[in-house]
């Protein structure tokens, strides 16, 4: 039995204009104690796959699909019991921007506070608060301060302590080191790592392929709303199929060997009125008549691409 | 004359005053920092936040006044007078690194790639209108007649930052300082910009002091690299040398922590050669010894910036090999 598992979910956001479609179809699933990075450029729907996993989209967003968590459906139960039973109990998320998801009006404890009360955790407080304050590097000063009082890593790291407090068995880190200097990001990876360590999985949402080779077994590479390519970690970066995928790993600037780098030409297209067939095929320098079809999944050696060059 | 740009001992301090108390501390944000530039190099400013590259780069324009030290542009002396601060604002460009921020939404793009044109009195209307099309051409916005007319929302961030980049050309700078300008971009289209900025530089000889915190895109654009820390200088030389060999443990530091897409990186722990930070500022003696995991006893003095090999300088006693 898959630990999580997405199959086919559509979420989609109802504008004035008509639906954009920012998830469209994806599916996935992880073994017990195995990680996730979901890559792509922005607005490719990778933020919205999480916020769907965390149901805080709007109900009617979400048109088809499932998401099961150990065995169980965590789409189809009722709202309520979603929010008191599995919501940052076993899933919880670390938002992008944490410098600014925290309240500036109330202390760092406070703010744990209420997620607790909110919980209706019977333990002491206090010595929770001060254990998850231990377990992510930081002293326990901090919780009498104002988060204007504190630096972007430190921030950082209370909303990944935030997202721990209840001991969820999965963590969704949106650009969890997007904006944080170098030194900062590779402790925040580190913290990532121990966390990995004690047992969670973390789906990590970024667009910087080199971060997620430090946490994810797994990858999911997003374009234009739709998972192209699913697999092992080693297998995408040692042998990536899809064209975007190739070219996304060439466009990562390296310290080390070749200087030049390639980049992706054009936007990708609107998820408004996304185009038949493959998303990527204006862009796509190995583009055939064929592409102008839909594309199925086609089984690779630990996962899946969406590429008619694989058929 | 081969020097575009000679910054010799500046200095900013700023002093740390709470409301309530007279007594406050004083920041060195910028101390004792000296740097050339020769015609058409780029020059890396790397260090992370707070080290004073944004200062190091308002100074060089003055949008701040320098405590002291000189600044010395293609020849002239920059000083208070207006003729000295009109040329370094015409001929020195700024690029920030929001490009959400830098721009104003309720402008359309030709106004905003118009308005230095109209604050340094240069060329008629039509003659304006053409040298904004043909900067736009030059960022490669396609079609550039119809970007003209266009207000901010409508394009994306790589294309707003090419608007900021354009904007800077209008003027045919001779040096462009651009402090981060692609860390807010996808990873995707940072190559593109960079590679955009390596083509004007070619194309026109433009020099470029590019600020970042990043090595990798460092390494993509520059020549020479400086790195700061707390305010100074501790290492500069040929951008390959110092990053390859760093000398400077802080170099060291920032190297370690830099990421590759390499699948072996789930397996090991990340290490970064470097003690954690204290949050105090030291400001006598070696600013890093606090943090640095090779600290002796002599770190108390200050280190001299020295000559550690040909074109590289290093602040430190005990020089990494």
């Amino acid at each position: 039995m898959a630990f999580i598992s997405v199959e086919n979910l559509k979420t989609g956001y109802e504008t004035e204009k008509g639906i954009v479609q920012a998830v469209d179809d994806v599916s996935f699933s992880l073994e017990n104690g195995e990680s996730i990075g979901i890559a792509g450029e922005s607005a490719c729907g990778k933020s919205t796959l999480g916020l769907s996993i965390m149901r805080i989209v709007p109900d009617v967003s979400i048109t088809s699909g499932d998401i099961t968590l150990e065995g169980k459906s965590i789409l189809k139960m009722p709202k309520s019991e979603f929010a008191k039973n599995v919501r940052w109990k076993d899933v919880s998320m670390v938002f992008q921007g944490a410098m600014n998801s925290l309240d500036p009006v109330f202390t760092v404890e406070e703010q744990f506070v209420e997620v607790l009360k909110q919980h209706r955790y019977d333990g002491d407080y206090k010595q929770k608060i001060s254990e998850i304050v231990n377990s992510v590097g930081l002293t326990q000063d901090v919780l009498k301060k104002y988060p204007h009082e504190l630096s972007g890593g430190m921030k950082q790291r209370i909303v990944i302590a935030m997202a721990l407090l209840l001991k969820p068995k999965f963590v969704i880190a949106d650009e969890p080191t997007t904006a944080l200097d170098v030194l900062v990001q590779a402790q925040i990876i580190n913290l990532l790592k121990k966390m990995k360590k004690e047992g969670m999985s973390i789906m990590l949402i970024t667009h910087d392929l080199a971060i997620i080779s430090e946490v994810a077994e797994k990858i999911g590479i997003m374009y234009a709303g739709k998972m192209i390519e699913f697999g092992s970690a080693a297998e995408i970066y040692k042998n990536p199929k899809h064209p975007y995928t190739q070219a996304l790993l060439k466009s990562i600037p390296r310290l080390r060997g070749d200087k030049v780098t390639n980049y992706i030409k054009g936007n990708p297209p609107s998820l408004m009125h996304p185009p038949q067939g493959c998303r990527f095929y204006d862009r796509c320098p190995q583009a055939m008549e064929k592409c102008k079809k839909d594309v199925p999944k086609f089984k690779t050696d630990s996962g899946y691409v969406s590429c008619w060059l694989y058929e | 004359m081969n020097e575009i740009l000679l910054v010799q001992n500046l200095t900013k301090h700023f002093a740390k005053k709470g409301i309530f108390s007279s007594s406050g501390t004083v920041v060195k944000a910028v101390d004792d920092v000296s740097f050339s530039l020769k015609k058409g190099e780029v020059l890396v400013l790397a260090g992370e936040s707070g080290s004073g590259k944004s200062t190091t780069a308002r100074l060089i324009l003055r949008a701040i006044e320098p405590d002291s030290g000189r600044i010395v542009f293609d020849g002239i002396e920059i000083g208070n007078d207006n003729k000295s601060l009109e040329k370094i604002r015409m001929q020195c460009q700024m690029i920030h690194q929001d490009p959400y921020a830098s721009i104003n939404p309720r402008m359309k793009i030709s106004d905003i790639i118009m308005e230095p044109l109209e604050i340094h009195k240069i060329g008629t209307k039509e003659e304006r209108k053409k040298m904004v099309l043909d900067a736009l051409h030059e960022v490669k916005l396609e079609p550039a007649e119809d970007v003209f007319n266009k207000f901010p929302h409508m394009l994306s961030g790589g294309q707003r930052q090419r608007v900021v980049l354009a904007r800077a050309l209008v003027l045919k700078p001779k040096l462009i300082i651009a402090d981060e300008p692609v860390s807010m971009l996808d990873v995707s289209i940072r190559a593109e910009v960079l590679e955009l900025m390596r083509e004007l530089q070619q194309k026109h000889d433009i020099s470029y002091i590019y600020i970042t915190h990043d090595l990798s895109t460092a390494r993509y654009l520059g020549q020479n690299i400086s790195i700061m820390y707390l305010g100074k200088i501790v290492e500069s030389g040929p951008i390959d040398e110092v990053l390859l060999h760093p000398r400077h443990p802080y170099t060291q530091a920032l190297l370690d922590a830099i990421s590759e897409p390499e699948p072996d990186n789930l397996l090991k722990e990340k290490k970064i050669r470097i003690n954690e930070p204290l949050d105090i500022d030291v400001y006598q003696g070696c600013r890093f010894r606090a943090r640095c995991p090779y600290a002796i006893e002599k770190c108390n003095e200050e280190p001299p910036l020295e000559q550690t090999g040909q074109d590289r300088l290093a602040a430190c006693f005990v020089k990494l090999d």
